[in-house]
């Protein structure tokens, strides 16, 4: 389902001197539908730098990058639109949304984008959020109010509102309570079973163990001179 | 696909001085982009060309008219293209004022508009005209107000009811939030966002603002010195720009 080849990724720092800071060397894997590879490596080695690759957020240099059909590498913008609105998720570490809008509408959104009607999207939104065990009382309020766990937690259920067929997941266990993190693992269960191909970085080696089927560890692709 | 609006290296030279040069791109069915760049850049100038408020010195701009196809609106004669305003086309303006008839109630504002497209019904042009004021939240009891009457958030709100009554396929923006109170400026970029899903809008946003560009289109075109500079997805550009220019204008947004 995703298949990187032999990808590279360096920043160019032209207003610090033109410094060139490469990041990326030659990573290659793949994953198949309904498996999970946890990217592994200390902090600074490229995990993140490698997922927001996948998802087209930063420029790879060269390589493949092959999700479904697409080659995020090459693809158009509005092919890459098409390819996040129906194909690839990401639960990132931070929620971003616009202000003043409200909890259910935020994770609606995916929904409502693939062409889903406003009442069943609005009630899918009403049943991740229980599931994720965000009290009733807040989803008519915007989440930029809401705590760290309760943002993470909104975060996870647009990321699984839609049932995207590959799943990029950053840190999705991190500031939770023992219960919501059982629930999330459950989630990503549940996402491998129905054939989503996932990779994840988890710095919680419980979850990782418990979901993850292969282990990546991305110090083999980071630069030797910088490491 | 065929794009919706396809610009190829329009050019507008000001005497010797460039407005903008040689800039090209396709804009598909439902995609917003956003122009971004410093005052001067000619981002404005660029909108202008497009718009068809400005002639270009060169270069073509073709818009998926529904009758023909592909057409150059640069070439085509001055009521085809007034038409295509009319109808296809909105174009929201920085103030509001300038978009507006300030003498005309909200209700003839809104009505104005589908009157130029051939609707005569009085009892259906007003009803339409309050749905509309519903949508971007003015009530109904304001109707027969004049716009002076009005704050500068609902004079916006007005004018974007005003463009989007008969059903454009393509709205052009300039600044559409600039000057706004920040609380009212998140208001309208939700009701923007939700007007562009719901009616599959394409629009194309001159702003200066990162954060109301981040929100709302899909695409971003960086300009400087009247040249495109950059140009890809907006979260890429931001979060991974490549261009020096576009470096210092990301590094240089201060973090609230």
């Amino acid at each position: 389902m995703i298949n990187v080849r032999n990808v590279t990724k360096s920043f160019t720092l032209h207003n610090q001197g033109g410094v060139e800071i490469p990041v990326v060397v030659g990573a290659s894997f793949q994953v198949a539908a309904g498996s999970c590879v946890a990217l592994v490596g200390a902090s600074g080695a490229g995990k993140s730098t490698l997922m927001r690759m996948i998802y087209g957020n930063y420029l790879t240099q060269s390589g493949q990058i092959i999700v479904g059909d697409t080659d995020v590498v090459q693809a158009q913008p509005r092919e890459i639109l098409k390819l996040r609105r129906e194909t690839l998720g990401y639960v990132s570490q931070f929620l971003r949304v616009v202000p003043r809008v409200s909890t259910l509408d935020v994770v609606a959104e995916p929904l409502l984008a693939t062409g889903h009607a406003k009442a069943e999207a609005i009630a899918q939104a009403a049943a991740l959020l229980a599931r994720l065990n965000i009290p009733e009382r807040l989803w008519t309020l915007s989440p930029t109010t809401f705590s760290g766990g309760e943002q993470q937690r909104v975060n996870i259920a647009r990321g699984f509102a839609h049932s995207y067929p590959a799943l990029l997941l950053d840190e999705p266990t991190a500031s939770l309570d023992p219960i919501n993190r059982a629930t999330v693992l459950e989630m990503i269960q549940e996402a491998k079973a129905r054939g989503a191909a996932i990779i994840g970085i988890f710095h919680d080696q419980a979850a990782r163990e418990a979901i993850c089927d292969h282990l990546i560890d991305v110090t083999a692709y980071a630069p030797r001179s910088a490491a | 696909m065929t794009p919706l609006l396809q610009v190829e290296k329009v050019s507008k030279y000001y005497g010797r001085r460039i407005g903008c040069a040689d800039v090209s791109f396709d804009l598909y069915p439902g995609e917003v982009m956003g122009i971004v760049g410093e005052s001067g850049s000619g981002k404005s100038t660029l909108l202008s060309c497009l718009a068809g408020h400005l002639v270009p010195d060169s270069g073509a701009v073709r818009f998926d008219t529904r009758a023909d196809g592909l057409r150059d609106t640069v070439t085509m004669s001055e009521p085809e293209r007034r038409m295509l305003g009319r109808t296809d086309w909105a174009f929201v303006h920085q103030h509001a004022r300038d978009g507006l008839r300030m003498n005309v109630s909200a209700g003839g504002n809104v009505g104005e508009r589908l009157m130029a497209v051939n609707a005569r019904h009085y009892g259906e042009i007003r009803d339409k005209a309050i749905d509309w004021l519903g949508r971007v939240e003015i009530s109904d009891d304001r109707i027969d107000d004049r716009p002076t009457a009005f704050s500068g958030g609902m004079q916006q709100r007005l004018q974007i009811a005003r463009n989007l009554v008969t059903g454009p396929r393509l709205v052009f923006m300039d600044e559409p939030t600039g000057g706004l109170d920040v609380s009212v400026q998140a208001r309208l970029l939700d009701l923007m966002r939700g007007l562009v899903r719901e009616m599959n809008l394409s629009a194309i946003i001159v702003t200066h603002d990162l954060a109301v560009v981040r929100l709302l289109a899909d695409r971003l075109m960086v300009m400087k010195d009247g040249h495109m500079v950059e140009t890809g997805l907006t979260d890429q550009v931001l979060d991974d720009p490549q261009h020096a220019y576009t470096q210092l204008l990301v590094s240089s947004v201060l973090q609230v």
